[in-house]
């Protein structure tokens, strides 16, 4: 079992208050309210806890990026990628992950995958993701375009790492005379992709194609066996047989010396929510094109008001109850997380460990008993559950290099 | 179209795509080049343009009832289509009315066929960059914000959307979501095209709601002085949306300058 330490990197020194007046926190929410000088001291501390977590036993490192927005720091999730593969010796850099489609020369990315797989000596998971809708707003790249730019980004670079240069690639969005980095992975044939995702059945199903492990972003324990419902069905179609190797999830664990003390921190997990505000309009996290189009007709009375989010916003006791946020001590978190493991079987496991004004202090704390006590329980139950993870097992990273199809189809390129 | 006025329907295969087309009226050929957000079934100006002439109104490309075609790209490439359309009617000497977006569509049209057309109606057009402010860009706006944008009156909105049903919004999301594949960077312009229009043999008449919050009248007074034979005619107490707001006045600067020779 695979067991990542997770934070968005909040941004907490700025003015809540405004922005629930302005009732976005996102995209439109003005960037005067930045503070580089809380800025500067808040990504030194990020980064103290990951050189601090990895002494502590922490194996993982899960990193992600957003943009124009309080709720998270990281605007490229590679710059902390690089630090880390100087700074830390042992611990996976997984990245969940690079947005692909709001990159307009791919094959720059492949590039700075492979110095970062490089620099940490084979310890990149070069993860992907679509980027939210806001995202395509901020980067002014077209969401209507999302999905089939995220896919032939993501095979451009796969190309661009396991092809011999020079070559050309002429795609209907990336047009590119010569493709011959000259920096390339140490790991063979590429870095691990795992692919995270919270709605999107065309992700879920286009990761089963691949053979590349999804990673249910804090879904309900209900939802998460939707998913992996989906993901095994396709992955039959496909010829092979999924199991715990494909399966990642990342939950809000937030861990301390008492229950009071934890659940005043778990509560901040609501803060990167907005609150009464959402992060954004929905048509800034919806683009038109950008979703789903079966979801089109529940989102439009959504986007103008006239119907709840259908993702919900469940209070924080729900969301408890849903089992989405655990809190507490080791002592009473671990079995929590064992029925978790029980019922939906992932090998790879992020714990969003801090997130909102948590301060320094209780941040390490949550760190330090992660790695001592709650991690090596987890990889503990993994064993005893069979979660075998796709390191321990050699799972093949991607499709066209499994040994096992059922029937060789053909690989979704 | 359900009407008393003589309104047909027909569905015209063209470009890997079926187009939706309404037409009505006899006399001098008008395609009517409709929004970015499609165009409601029934609208009073084009029963009253349908009194005096042959009115052409087609669902553009992706928009409305008609299929989108996978690979359109471009305002440019929508312009070449209806181009094609016409020839595939036989529409000779077509007067051009273009609507907000449409009128883009037109403009793009009569810069690649200068002698084609007879006359050239841009209401409230994008296209061009406005030389003053931006295009309203509804990317960030909600469905129902952006399209009151476009009056100046809200009861004048009321009156033609009502309480706004759920398909409303939906097609408004596809036709939003078809904008965004054609027109999405630079929004809703074309940088070529200002240099391009004073190649266009058409006389032109330009017209813009004095309270226009969508395209800027700058981007009139661009076009005015760019094309070689316009004028330009502000309508008062008018938004974006002149064809709902103010059909009477619309028409009535529509019907002679067309009808003249």
């Amino acid at each position: 079992m695979h067991v990542m330490y997770f934070t968005e990197q909040p941004m907490s020194a700025y003015p809540a208050k405004i922005g629930l007046e302005f009732g976005a926190t996102a995209l439109m929410f003005s960037n005067k309210y930045f503070d580089p000088l809380a800025g500067s001291r808040l990504y030194n501390e990020y980064l103290e806890q990951y050189i601090y977590a990895e002494e502590m036993g922490v194996e993982g490192f899960m990193l992600n990026e957003h943009h124009n927005a309080p709720f998270c720091m990281q605007a490229k999730c590679n710059i902390f990628a690089s630090i880390l593969a100087a700074v830390t010796k042992k611990a996976k850099i997984v990245l969940l992950g690079n947005p692909l489609p709001l990159a307009e020369n791919p094959v720059r990315l492949a590039e700075e995958l492979s110095m970062i797989d490089m620099i940490s000596k084979g310890r990149l998971v070069a993860g992907i993701v679509r980027g939210g809708g806001q995202e395509s707003l901020a980067a002014g790249v077209n969401p209507a375009f999302n999905r089939e730019r995220f896919q032939e980004a993501h095979d451009l670079i796969v190309a661009a790492w396991t092809r011999e240069g020079p070559f050309r690639w002429e795609g209907t969005h990336y047009q590119h005379r010569v493709v011959n980095p000259w920096a390339l992975p140490l790991q063979k044939p590429y870095p691990r992709i795992w692919v995270p995702g919270v709605l999107s059945q065309e992700t879920i199903i286009w990761a089963a194609q691949q053979r590349y492990p999804y990673i249910a972003l804090n879904t309900s324990i209900e939802a998460t066996k939707k998913i992996w419902e989906l993901y095994d069905k396709v992955a039959l179609e496909t010829g092979y047989e999924a199991g715990p190797e494909n399966r990642g999830y990342l939950q809000q664990v937030h861990v301390s010396d008492s229950e009071e003390k934890a659940e005043r921190n778990a509560r901040q997990f609501l803060w990167m929510q907005g609150e009464f505000t959402g992060l954004a309009h929905p048509v800034w996290s919806n683009p038109s094109g950008y979703f789903s189009p079966a979801l089109r007709r529940n989102f439009v009375e959504f986007a103008v008001g006239r119907a709840e989010n259908p993702r919900g916003r469940p209070t924080f006791e729900q969301q408890v109850k849903d089992g989405r946020v655990f809190f507490g001590t080791p002592k009473t978190v671990i079995p929590k997380l064992r029925r978790v493991l029980e019922e939906t079987r992932p090998s790879i496991y992020g714990i969003w460990g801090n997130d909102g004004t948590v301060s320094n202090e209780d941040a390490r704390t949550c760190i330090r008993l992660l790695g001592q006590e709650v991690m090596p329980a987890m990889r503990e139950i993994g064993k005893e559950l069979g979660l075998t993870d796709p390191f321990e097992l050699n799972a093949p990273v991607h499709l066209r290099y499994s040994t096992d199809l059922k029937q060789m189809p053909q690989a979704a390129e | 179209m359900a009407t008393g006025t003589g309104w047909s329907e027909s569905v015209v295969g063209l470009a890997e795509a079926k187009m939706h087309l309404a037409r009505a009226g006899t006399g001098r050929p008008i395609l009517v080049l409709h929004h970015d957000l499609g165009s409601p079934e029934r609208l009073d100006f084009y029963d009253e343009l349908a009194t005096r002439f042959d009115v052409l109104v087609p669902h553009h490309p992706g928009y409305g009832k008609s299929e989108r075609p996978q690979w359109l790209r471009s305002v440019r490439d929508v312009a070449v289509i209806y181009q094609w359309l016409l020839a595939e009617l036989r529409v000779e000497r077509a007067s051009l009315i273009g609507l907000g977006f449409g009128g883009w569509i037109a403009a793009e049209m009569a810069t690649m066929a200068p002698r084609e057309f007879h006359r050239l109606v841009l209401v409230g057009a994008m296209g061009i960059k406005p030389p003053k402010g931006d295009i309203l860009d509804q990317a960030i706006l909600s469905y129902i914000d952006y399209a009151r944008a476009g009056f100046h009156d809200q009861a004048a909105f009321a009156r033609i959307y009502g309480d706004v049903s759920t398909d409303q919004l939906v097609e408004w999301d596809l036709c939003r979501e078809m904008s965004f594949r054609i027109a999405w960077k630079p929004y809703m312009y074309n940088q070529s095209l200002p240099h391009l229009l004073g190649g266009v043999r058409a006389p032109a008449l330009v017209v813009w709601g004095d309270d226009d919050k969508v395209v800027p009248t700058s981007a009139g007074e661009r076009y005015a002085a760019v094309l070689p034979q316009a004028r330009l005619e502000v309508v008062r107490a008018c938004g974006h949306c002149v064809e709902m707001e103010q059909p009477d006045q619309l028409l009535r600067l529509v019907r002679t300058f067309i009808e003249e020779n």
